[in-house]
């Protein structure tokens, strides 16, 4: 009770202006406010009810915690959790079939693929080599850029393409084959910008690379945003080369994918194709991943992860360990990037904010770092739930930060926090994610 | 050179913001080894608290520029300061145990509550105010370019200065701030002997919040206008100015906000403005590299 009134006096205090009193500009452009007492009362009452009822809550459900479940459903657990991942993929396969006729859904279903990409492409940063990175989504900007710029205009430096006139010539001349050109260019450019930004950091840990990292994203997005000549600024490139199913364009035209196999064209095919193609790099991503945890390079970054100290006295060369984590998770980045750009047709600096590194980054972390069925998982939840806010309207990202919150302080090991080890001597075991130390790197 | 002692004067007065927020930051980095990723947006809430309260008083009809100004102070660093404890409460306390990348990530939360709650509750809209500090001085008139000193500009180095002597003292001298030192040194060992942790943290947020407050009042009176968004750009900037400085370091904090401003304000005059912040987050990256501890910084001792 005592807390409870505490906590709305806090209330009121904090909201009292915020909330009580409105600005508004006014007719003569001076600032003119009215005030809102009402909505102040609602909100302080609120949190006042509210903290009573965790209270009670808390007290309800306090001494029950950390109970053990019996083994039985134990083992069931785990067997239904060995069977989700297959089950996940068999379901993602079939959505195309089961929502044919459902747009939105399908266009969500892309749109969480995307998402679940991403994830497991800084998963390979963040969860497997433990560098913390708050700029990922500056490769997926280097991605989308290249694809659009060299899809739409070939090389885009004039001078040298009047030298060389015939690399312009080729980039335009790809015709439908150009995502399918472009799209591991833009891969192998995103990747040297991750080498790019892996060089000067290599001396950084924790939260001053997550810093610079984030520097290094806006730096990105503000050079997009002002060379004008080169990206069109604020207003974005559009007109991108949409995909082909392998140079068979998705056109109702003669010569369209429709026409060829006999079926009557419609706008759907592309979604579906569009679908099937993210699902694919998706999975490319997660394929790469868990062969390259049982490969050297991944075992030296989860040693790296643990203890780079230790890691260096033992002769790993920690330079090109970072910078293979970097160039290839910048590398899945940009994957996306070209993806995202092609499913778009439009791509403008807007895309490529903070918020979507951070956004991705808690897909990474709340999926609980390093595991691939987490992550995609957590994709799931979240660009699910960012979606069923989308009535909110302007609520939606005051939810989302406050859900942000709220998960960590829940879960702060994230969804999946159990997870097999890489390498293990006669019988494979499960180790909690609690021994892990992240974000020392 | 009178264009140059302008903007030297200008770059001081921007230095001075970013100092003032970036005390903040290098309190709370000093005592829990985070970065405060939410202290930007605490900054924003507290020149829209300085708004706010602006707007009540001219509206009873108060026009004693003076009081309004220090009503303005009392009131803003008063309530920000609750906000800076609220997040500290929220999104610090129940992770204090936890591994080092769930306060970061809740703390981003944060930051995004705050940004969007004033935008919910204030509009998205820039919020301009009439100067209130008016007139000023002329230091040099060569005919075709005078160096202006305006009343604005003193008030917002002079209040700095003022903080930050009262602040060094609160810090070195007062009972608290021993307690704070304590912390940084060792929490289990400063709760051992006495020092409420929990307490000393709470207040060392708090006291960061407050001088966030007053950064955003002298925003709010140097540029007339507040808007929802302005926390993250600065937040930073300033953080930029607490690495350059030296992390932990009060001294070393004003002098990184004073070379971010000075460097920020030149790169404007001298090159494009467009790319001031892609000149300011250069600069961060590459003092880091060559200077990870700062100007004023202890190197750190790595726990083998």
């Amino acid at each position: 009770m005592k807390k409870a009134v505490v906590s709305a006096l806090v209330a009121l205090v904090l909201f009292s202006l915020m909330i009580g009193i409105r600005t508004e500009t006014g007719p003569s452009g001076q600032l003119v406010y009215s005030t809102r007492f009402g909505e102040l009362a609602a909100v302080v009452g609120a949190v006042f009810v509210g903290s009573i009822v965790i209270e009670l809550l808390r007290r309800w459900v306090g001494p029950v915690g950390g109970v053990e479940l019996p083994a039985g459903v134990r083992s069931a657990f785990s067997t239904l959790g060995r069977l989700l991942a297959p089950a996940l993929l068999i379901f993602a396969l079939l959505v195309p079939v089961i929502f044919y006729n459902q747009r939105y859904l399908l266009d969500l279903g892309i749109l969480v693929l995307t998402y679940v990409m991403l994830g497991w492409g800084l998963n390979v940063v963040v969860g497997l080599a433990g560098l913390l990175d708050l700029g990922y989504v500056a490769f997926y900007a280097v991605g989308a850029y290249s694809y659009a710029l060299l899809a739409q205009s070939g090389l885009p430096f004039p001078y040298f393409t009047d030298t060389y006139p015939y690399i312009a010539m080729d980039f335009l001349q790809l015709g439908p084959w150009a995502f399918w050109v472009l799209l591991p260019i833009s891969g192998l450019l995103a990747a040297l910008w991750g080498v790019l930004l892996g060089f000067p950091v290599l001396r950084l840990r924790g939260d001053y690379l997550a810093i610079v990292t984030l520097a290094f994203g806006e730096i990105i997005r503000m050079v997009i945003l002002n060379w004008q000549d080169l990206t069109g600024g604020p207003n974005g490139v559009s007109g991108i080369p949409r995909p082909t199913v392998f140079g068979i364009p998705l056109t109702p035209g003669e010569n369209g994918f429709a026409a060829l196999i006999g079926v009557p064209f419609s706008p759907t095919h592309r979604l579906v194709f569009l679908f099937y193609l993210i699902l694919t790099l998706a999975l490319l991503t997660n394929w790469v991943t868990i062969r390259l945890r049982r490969l050297p390079i991944g075992r030296v970054w989860e040693a790296m992860r643990e203890d780079e100290v230790a890691c260096r006295a033992l002769g790993i060369n920690i330079t090109t360990t970072k910078l293979s984590a970097f160039a290839i998770g910048a590398m899945f980045g940009g994957f996306a990037g070209a993806f995202f750009a092609t499913r778009q047709g439009f791509i403008s600096p807007e895309s490529f904010t903070f918020q979507e590194s951070a956004l991705v980054l808690a897909i990474v972390v709340l999926g609980g770092m390093g595991s691939q069925l987490g992550v995609a998982l957590a994709a799931v939840a979240m660009i699910g739930g960012f979606e069923l806010f989308r009535g909110l309207d302007q609520f939606r990202m005051l939810v989302f930060g406050g859900v942000m919150v709220l998960l960590m302080v829940w879960r702060p090991r994230g969804l999946v926090s159990h997870r097999t080890p890489t390498v293990f001597l006669q019988n494979q075991t499960e180790i909690s994610s609690s021994l892990v130390k992240e974000g020392h790197g | 050179m009178d264009y140059f002692a302008q903007q030297l004067i200008n770059g001081l007065v921007l230095g001075s913001i970013y100092g003032l927020i970036a005390i903040g930051y290098t309190m709370v980095y000093g005592i829990v080894g985070m970065i405060n990723f939410a202290h930007g947006d605490i900054f924003m809430i507290g020149g829209f608290t300085a708004l706010i309260t602006f707007l009540i008083l001219v509206s009873i009809g108060l026009s004693a520029v003076p009081l309004i100004l220090l009503i303005m102070l009392v009131v803003s660093m008063a309530i920000t300061a609750v906000y800076g404890w609220a997040v500290e409460r929220i999104a610090y306390r129940p992770l204090r145990q936890s591994f080092r990348l769930a306060p970061l990530l809740s703390a981003i939360g944060m930051s995004f509550v705050l940004s969007n709650f004033s935008q919910v509750t204030q509009g998205a809209q820039v919020k301009p105010i009439p100067p209130l500090i008016t007139g000023g001085y002329t230091l040099h008139d060569s005919g075709n370019f005078a160096v202006q000193l305006s009343n604005v500009k003193i008030v917002v180095v002079v209040t700095t200065v003022v903080l930050l002597a009262i602040f060094s003292y609160i810090v070195a001298r007062t009972r608290f701030g021993r307690d704070m030192r304590a912390c940084e040194q060792d929490q289990t060992m400063a709760a051992l002997l006495g020092v409420d942790v929990d307490r000393t943290i709470s207040m060392t947020f708090v006291m960061g919040a407050a001088l966030a407050a007053v950064a955003g009042m002298m925003y709010l009176l140097y540029y007339g206008l507040v808007d929802f968004f302005m926390g993250f750009v600065a937040g930073i900037k300033a953080f930029t100015a607490a690495v350059l400085g030296g992390i932990g370091s009060l001294p070393g904090a004003m002098l990184g906000g004073l070379a971010i401003g000075l460097i920020e304000t030149f790169w404007s005059a001298y090159f494009s403005i467009q790319y001031k912040d892609v000149a300011a987050f250069s600069i961060l990256i590459v003092v880091l590299i060559f200077m990870p501890t700062g100007l004023l910084g202890r190197p750190e001792v790595e726990k083998v």
